[in-house]
């Protein structure tokens, strides 16, 4: 049996009057890469980011039910979001650097968290290393980050992720913006990340879902229609909406 | 035939249009400066006036225009700024909000001479400021207010939610977001507006008229209760309010002419601050 890090109990989310997510539940075992598909709208992003809280600014978005990492309910209003956050990274979508540069981003978080100045240092370059972004950038940490190309920039949103040793890490079509290279390379650091942490990942792109997945959920309208091992999701799937999805006759 | 013809006249009809507006700034241009270029001369810049203002410079008005963009942007730049602040980061939208935008887009259209009226009443007379430097500088902190609050907001607009989400998911507070990713990255956008704003407000008469401006006051201005000349108005005095106004006209040219270098060189300035954000980018 797995160990279970996050879980979602009977999950809904609104947006003013409009039910987003309806009665998700989901666990997420720990070490392994979940992925989310689903055709655009059926609320995989909405719900990956309701595992960091995200929706906190939207003023019209409005969450019921709970989310639990480990016995922690990050809904619950005496645990502070910052401190959630910090155990629930995330990456997104574009790489969204800060206008900083590369050493301030991955220095960025160490600082607001108070880590000890003289370990700073050490944990940037083993991130950076981790990401295998630091041969790479290891002589010119003072360039500004936006200097770097897709790929990279996208690397160091995780290696900035990761300086923190957060437990579980969100991702939200992380290679969309991507070419094939630096897709791959994503990939295969995903993969290389799981034994240390536990992945989330929102994808749109089958075959990444199969290469790099453990788990696979697949949603459809606000529902969550099918979840299993990724084997079993796309070969043997039991509903018949994930059949049509997952052979490519809708999507 | 016709599409090309009706092509070639619509283009015509705009550029004479562009042409023409070019045309009267550079009339208007020709004119002060060709009557305002000889009194020009660094005693007229160093020097306070003499013999009932018929020689001599315009320091005193020079340095009482600085003096009250000095006291108008210590006022309105961080009130302005706070208050965008607010509005584009915390401020939920409700009715509230959109009450409170409205309005100050409304202050920004009050014709100044009411700004002038206003301050007259508030600060000279129920805080007891009397007609003084602070006065007018609050006064026209006042006027610009809207403007700062508008140009911040619309710099703050711009930072995509993106560069937020960065920060906020790596744990940061609000503020801390707001204070070390959104500021830095508007800056450019905010000082733009807020150096168009001064240089504006540098070159209203209105407000100042009841709150503190002189005819003439003996020595420059040296503590905020004085009262102080200024640029604007010494020009409108010179212009039409002086006993001999012939012969002061070149003077009156000389002084328009450092008044719109003033107004140019904060503008340029604003200018090389956006041309450089743009090459950044």
């Amino acid at each position: 049996m797995d160990q279970i890090k996050l879980s979602a109990h009977s999950l809904n989310l609104y947006f003013g009057q409009k039910q987003i997510l309806k009665n998700i539940n989901i666990d997420f075992p720990k070490n392994q890469v979940t992925s989310l598909i689903g055709p655009s709208g059926c609320g995989k992003s909405t719900l990956l980011r309701c595992f960091n809280r995200m929706h906190d600014l939207s003023s019209d978005a409005k969450i019921e039910g709970s989310i639990k990492l480990d016995d922690l309910d990050i809904y619950d209003k005496k645990n502070s979001v910052t401190e959630i956050r910090k155990r629930i990274g995330m990456v997104f979508q574009k790489p969204n650097p800060l206008p900083k540069s590369i050493y301030e981003n991955m220095s960025y978080a160490l600082n607001i968290h108070q880590f000890p100045k003289n370990e700073i240092q050490k944990l940037i370059e083993s991130a950076l290393k981790e990401s295998y972004l630091w041969e790479e950038v290891k002589d010119e940490l003072k360039k500004p980050a936006v200097k770097l190309s897709g790929g990279q920039q996208q690397r160091l949103c995780i290696a900035r992720t990761t300086v923190l040793r957060p437990e579980v890490i969100l991702m939200d079509e992380p290679c969309s913006a991507l070419d094939p290279i630096s897709t791959r390379k994503i990939e295969e650091l995903i993969v290389s990340l799981k034994k240390d942490y536990t992945i989330v990942i929102v994808t749109h792109n089958m075959q990444q879902a199969q290469r790099i997945s453990d788990k696979v959920a697949f949603m459809y309208l606000g529902e969550l229609v099918e979840f299993g091992n990724c084997q079993d999701v796309f070969q043997n799937p039991q509903n018949e909406l994930t059949k049509n999805y997952v052979g490519g006759h809708f999507g | 035939m016709k599409k090309r013809l009706s092509r070639f006249l619509n283009w015509t009809i705009l550029l004479g249009c562009t042409i023409l507006v070019c045309l009267f700034l550079g009339i208007i241009l020709f004119d002060i400066f060709s009557k305002g270029m000889s009194s020009l001369s660094w005693g007229f810049i160093s020097q306070p006036p003499t013999k009932g203002m018929t020689h001599g410079g315009i320091l005193p008005a020079i340095t009482g225009t600085l003096w009250l963009t000095l006291i108008t942007t210590l006022f309105a730049v961080p009130f302005g700024i706070a208050c965008a602040i607010y509005l584009n980061e915390y401020a939920r939208p409700s009715v509230l909000t959109s009450m409170i935008r409205a309005s100050i887009r409304n202050l920004a259209g009050i014709p100044s001479i009411i700004y002038g009226l206003f301050g007259l009443a508030l600060f000279v007379q129920a805080l007891h400021l009397g007609t003084s430097v602070l006065s007018a500088g609050l006064t026209l902190g006042l006027l610009s207010l809207p403007y700062i609050i508008t140009t911040t907001e619309e710099a703050l607009k711009r930072i995509p939610d993106s560069m937020r989400e960065a920060t906020l998911a790596l744990g940061a507070t609000q503020f801390e977001t707001i204070k070390d990713v959104v500021l830095p990255k508007a800056l450019p956008g905010i000082l733009t507006g807020v150096i168009l704003t001064l240089s504006r407000a540098a070159g209203e008469t209105a407000p100042i008229l009841f709150t503190g401006v002189a005819f003439y006051i003996n020595g420059s201005t040296t503590s905020v209760n004085q009262e102080f000349m200024a640029l604007p108005y010494h020009l409108y005095m010179l212009s039409t309010q002086h006993q001999s106004i012939e012969q002061v006209r070149p003077l009156a040219y000389g002084t328009a002419v450092v008044l719109i270098l003033l107004v140019f060189v904060l503008n340029i300035i604003a200018f090389y601050i956006r041309f450089k954000q743009r090459t950044q980018q």
